[in-house]
């Protein structure tokens, strides 16, 4: 827990967390794992090695539930821009 | 020509409600309480954070340890540490007394 004595805004969290892989939680049921190279305080930010989840939610009629379908894609070089952005998660130390 | 009646006094014994007792203080007088302890973020989409509050800024970013992330009240994720950017926050509840 000695890190968290370093963390004295949000903001630090995620300095903490340059050149690590991170994951982030995007608007439209999107998240990413990558690692984090920059980010700026939009939290803007730049990712390599990027893995994208995408869930997406089928609607049947007639049926009773959802159908949850998950598309990935890998991208090499990745900036997202930060209003997209929900929440970022550090790997856990 | 004497019509200057006296304006209405509105004096019917009402003085200003009293401030609401026990916890007075401002929004962030709260926000600084709940640092370090367990509290409740819910964003706009619905989805509850849990977890202890470790710091947040003025756009209410915040950042969480310990988190667990409940959708419709079961647990879908955890999190050691996680930053919330603060557009999404809709609010903050204290999960312990403050």
């Amino acid at each position: 827990m000695d890190t968290s004595l370093a963390i004295q805004e949000p903001f630090d969290l995620i300095r903490l967390s340059l050149s690590e892989r991170v994951f982030v939680k995007l608007r439209g049921d999107r998240e990413l794992t990558g690692v984090l190279h920059a980010y700026d305080g939009h939290m803007n930010l730049i990712l390599s090695d990027v893995e994208e989840t995408i869930m997406i939610i089928d609607q049947h009629e007639g049926t009773t539930g959802e159908q949850h379908t998950i598309a990935k894609r890998k991208m090499d070089m990745l900036f997202v821009r930060g209003d997209g952005v929900i929440l970022v998660s550090p790997p856990s130390r | 020509m004497d019509e200057s009646p006296p304006p209405p006094q509105p004096s019917e014994t009402s003085p200003p409600p009293p401030p609401p007792q026990a916890s007075t203080g401002s929004p962030t007088d709260f926000l600084k309480g709940v640092v370090g302890k367990r509290v409740v973020v819910r964003l706009t989409s619905g989805v509850d954070y849990k977890g202890i509050l470790s710091c947040l800024d003025g756009y209410m970013n915040i950042a969480l340890e310990q988190t667990e992330e409940h959708v419709n009240g079961t647990v879908t994720n955890r999190y050691g540490d996680a930053f919330i950017r603060g557009n999404n926050v809709l609010y903050i509840s204290a999960a312990e007394p403050v």
